[in-house]
């Protein structure tokens, strides 16, 4: 008795400790993620920190200085460009090694192994869209260059470093959270971090949606609501420049293509607003007579932030700016001779084939009229507490065939991606993005700018650039397609090979201009060039509201500085309103109209256009565009079972200005036939009333920074390790840019002179330890609107207050 | 003097043994000198409950509680750090009383 008492006890403990140390579904296991010892606890920083800090690390060549500034900023000094990456990559890990694991999981479809079935879906389709394929290929253009060969290995023996000196107890947070433990950095992963970027910036489409509107409505109603340049538009290289180079033949269009627009074949969502903006003034516009730059890169905002502030400095650079944690160099920064800055291209750089396979062996596809093999290629995809699934993905030359058939599509999602297409993407191929970066960090005038650039593959982005020389210039670059018109408008046929990318723009006839009269350059992913450029880029671009509205401004500057650039980044001013409200207003008639619609019609005549946080006009215009728009096109393009794509704001705009008796503005489903003032006053009410609905009557409660939920998400969205939602102006479509939780994540303006000055900031901080006191530390200053100074150290021993620690490496 | 022992091997312990090991402390402690089950339950309860809050407040009062402030919202409990020391060190308790009962039944079993 006395045995199975003890026994009992014994065993009722050990099943205790047992199932503490074990995760259930998503719970971390909480003996092991509680307790003080190895647990949560231990990832509490403290507040004092160690004035110096030594340590050993092998494989280093020679002593690293590292100086942590106010906001544990690192301005790394080495001796040679090998200890230099080595120890970008350390202290980035020690600061965001988390970040970097997950990012390289998810791009390269390895979430499941740490999660579960839950994210199957969401590495099926990166796998299933090459982006190992093309990683492996970009790292074959990284390793072939001795010169970003040895960058990316440094920077990965820097990570690794860190990774071997890890006790469980050290581990981040999140680790200890999903109960996996970090692995070894490998070289590919700096890759994955550049495909991720594509993905987000270069990997949409609207060939399927465009395809299927073809099928709708015809080739004469998809050419006049989907043309291929805007109503309204402000090109990135200003109209006039002229071209002078002698460019090669366009390719002919396929004999299919031109069927498809001209036989009259009868037969979601975008997302418009978001992108990035850059600036440049030259030296004549600024007050202090050298140029100014300025840069907002628009991406989701999260924390820990997408990027991360180092300074660079070896005998052979000395360069400040942001990086991404997990990629070796400064990608956005300056340095004393230059600065430079990105906004994205929204070049055609995807393109779908429809694939005609021999037989359901699907072993060979029809291709210049004959048979060819199909290439297969095995993804092993390991998931927790699961066997392995293994998935055979077909090649054919174009690239990979994303979804063969409609059952392997997940449930949700991927509406936008055609079954049993073949997708050839910029991101499949060998390149070696780093090598521009590398240059650009070393850069000392406009021809070392233009040499940098010519490395650049994908995502293509329009880099902004200053100089000390007083020169300011602006290149949509990346490696464009050579293509007839509209090629990739429409899913292609896939056996015709004058459908495939027939080579491509030479690099030095991408666009560009230098010093152009106007004496500013910009861009905010408006169309490259005007219609006089000679090749296909695309056939849409963002639209031009936050181009306008920025080359409006700069055009009016005179001895700017920082200041105005700075306050010229948080503009909320709507061009879109600007253009429509008049004559949407006159359309209202207030006899009408209820009290409440009356009480709003007031307001909004009386609005100034700006999304400002205390704006009750931004509130009641945004709601009644969004019902107008949706009134216009929601019973034509919201079809139950086939996916198309909206008409633009900018076509919407064209319709509301140019064509009143429209037959787009006619709901079928009503017996009259509506007409521009209906829509446009029913819309109307209807925006009032929801507002009226949703939060009371007209008044405080309407304010813009209460109805626009802006947020700040941990980037796996635990909850308590984010900002919450506050109130913040701005909006998708001016040139700040914040809705939800995406907008300006790096703001940057820098004064070029011969003692250059950098300011910045981003929301977030330099730690992605939600333990960490540089956790958020920057975020405050970013929502109100405040750049940093950046400290740019000349050299390792140069005196500031606003160095706080120092840690040498050995 | 059990709850002493257990006390004094937890702290060792908490820095670079697995956090389990405790138990086996308080288990090994209380077969060797545990008196009645009662006695070992709460003295190993104890022990471990108050040097899983030393710990913990050793890391987390230099830390200003941001990082236990923001774990707590993980948990179905109030928005308040101090709730999150507290089930800490419940479990902590826990794990080391059943473990030290566990040890002097053991040792009962065995005694004549």
């Amino acid at each position: 008795m006395k045995f199975v008492k003890a026994f009992l006890s014994i065993a009722v403990t050990a099943l205790l400790i047992w199932r503490l140390d074990c995760k259930t579904g998503d719970i971390p296991p909480i003996g092991a993620f509680l307790n003080p010892s190895t647990g949560f606890w231990q990832n509490a920083e403290s507040k004092n920190i160690l004035a110096t800090e030594n340590l050993k690390l092998p494989g280093l060549l020679d002593k690293v200085i590292i100086r942590y500034d106010d906001n544990r900023i690192p301005h790394i000094f080495a001796k040679n460009d090998h200890d230099l990456y080595y120890a970008q990559g350390f202290v980035t890990a020690r600061d965001r090694f988390w970040e970097m694991d997950i990012q390289t999981r998810e791009a390269s479809g390895r979430l499941s192994e740490i999660i579960g079935p839950k994210t199957l879906d969401l590495d099926r389709y990166h796998r299933r869209m090459g982006m190992v394929y093309g990683a492996e290929n970009t790292l074959k253009g990284i390793m072939a260059n001795p010169v970003t060969r040895v960058m990316v290995n440094a920077y990965t023996d820097g990570v690794n470093s860190y990774i071997h000196q890890l006790a469980p107890k050290d581990y981040p947070l999140e680790f200890k959270l999903l109960d996996y433990e970090p692995e070894e950095w490998k070289p590919i992963n700096c890759a994955f971090l550049l495909k991720l970027m594509s993905e987000t910036l270069a990997g949409g489409s609207d060939q399927f949606g465009m395809t299927n509107n073809l099928k709708r409505f015809g080739a004469k109603d998809v050419n006049d609501l989907f043309p291929d340049y805007p109503f309204n538009e402000d090109p990135i290289i200003p109209t006039g420049t002229k071209w002078d180079f002698k460019p090669l033949p366009i390719p002919k269009p396929s004999a299919d293509f031109m069927a498809q627009m001209t036989e009259g074949i009868k037969t979601k969502e975008i997302t418009p607003g978001v992108g990035s903006n850059n600036w440049a003034i030259s030296g004549d516009k600024s007050a202090t007579g050298y140029p100014i730059l300025a840069n907002d890169p628009h991406l989701n905002l999260t924390f820990p932030s997408i990027w991360y502030q180092v300074q660079l400095s070896s005998p052979t650079v000395n360069v400040n700016g942001v990086s991404l944690p997990g990629a070796p160099c400064i990608i956005i920064g300056y340095n004393q001779s230059i600065s430079w800055g990105v906004t994205n291209v929204d070049a055609d750089v995807l393109d779908w084939y429809q694939v005609k396979f021999k037989d359901n062996t699907k072993n060979e596809y029809w291709y210049n009229n004959q048979w060819n093999k199909v290439k297969k290629r095995i993804e092993v995809i390991n998931v927790l507490n699961q066997k392995p699934i293994i998935d055979t993905v077909l090649y054919t030359h174009q690239g990979p065939v994303v979804y063969e058939t409609a059952d392997k599509k997940p449930a949700k999602g991927g509406e936008n991606i055609p079954v049993g297409n073949a997708l050839r993407w910029i991101a499949h191929d060998e390149s070696n993005e780093f090598m521009c970066f590398h240059l650009l960090n070393r850069g000392k005038n406009y021809a070392d700018y233009r040499k940098a650039l010519t490395y650049f593959t994908a995502p293509a982005q329009n880099f902004i650039f200053a100089s000390n020389d007083k020169d300011i210039a602006i290149t949509p670059n990346g490696k464009f397609p050579l293509k007839f018109k509209d090629q990739g408008k429409f899913i292609l046929d896939g056996s015709d090979p004058a459908n495939d990318w027939q080579g491509w723009i030479p690099a030095d006839q991408n666009p560009t201009v230098k010093n152009p009269p106007r004496g500013f350059v910009s861009s905010a992913n408006q169309s490259s060039t005007d219609p006089s450029y000679p090749y296909y880029i695309n056939w849409r671009f963002e639209q031009y509201y936050r181009g306008k509205r920025i080359n409006d401004k700069l055009s009016a500057m005179h001895r700017a500085n920082v200041d105005s650039m700075r306050i010229m980044q948080m503009d909320n001013y709507s061009i879109l309103a600007q253009d429509v409200l008049p004559t949407m207003l006159k359309y209202l008639d207030t006899t009408k109209m209820s009290a409440q619609q009356i009480s709003a019609f007031h307001i909004i005549k009386l609005w100034d256009k700006h999304y400002a946080v205390n704006s009750i006009g931004a509130s009641i215009f945004d709601n009644w565009w969004n019902h107008f728009y949706g009134m216009v096109w929601d019973d034509k393009f919201t079809v139950k079972g086939t996916y198309l794509k909206y008409p633009s704001y900018d076509r919407t705009e064209k319709l509301l200005l140019t064509e009143p008796n429209s037959k787009w503005f006619d709901i079928a489903a009503t017996s009259t036939k509506e007409t521009c003032a209906d829509i446009v006053a029913h819309s109307f009410y209807n925006a009032v009333d929801e507002l009226v609905h949703k939060h009371g009557q007209p008044g405080p409660k309407w304010q813009w920074g209460f109805i626009k939920e802006t947020y700040i998400n941990h980037l796996a969205n635990l909850p308590g390790f984010g900002t919450g939602i506050f109130a913040a102006g701005g909006r998708g479509g001016v040139i700040n840019a914040l809705r939800n939780g995406n907008g300006p994540s790096w703001r940057m303006v820098v004064q070029m002179g011969p003692n250059v000055k950098g300011y910045g900031v981003f929301p977030g901080g330099e730690s992605g330890n939600p333990g960490s006191f540089y956790y958020d530390d920057m975020y405050t200053t970013w929502k109100n609107g405040q750049l940093n100074e950046l400290l740019f150290l000349r050299s390792p021993t140069e005196p500031s207050v606003r160095v706080k620690t120092t840690l040498v490496l050995n | 003097m059990l709850f002493l022992i257990v006390l004094i091997l937890s702290f060792a312990s908490g820095y670079f043994l697995p956090w389990w090991v405790v138990a086996i402390a308080a288990f090994l402690a209380a077969f060797i000198i545990g008196k009645t089950p009662a006695q070992a339950f709460w003295s190993g309860f104890a022990a471990v409950f108050i040097v899983w809050i030393v710990l913990a407040l050793f890391k987390s009062i230099p830390n200003n509680h941001i990082l236990a402030d923001r774990v707590v919202q993980l948990f179905p409990l109030p928005h308040n750090w101090l709730w999150l020391l507290f089930i800490t060190a419940f479990i902590g308790g826990i794990v080391g009383g059943m473990s030290a009962l566990s040890g002097v039944l053991l040792k009962k079993a065995f005694a004549k």
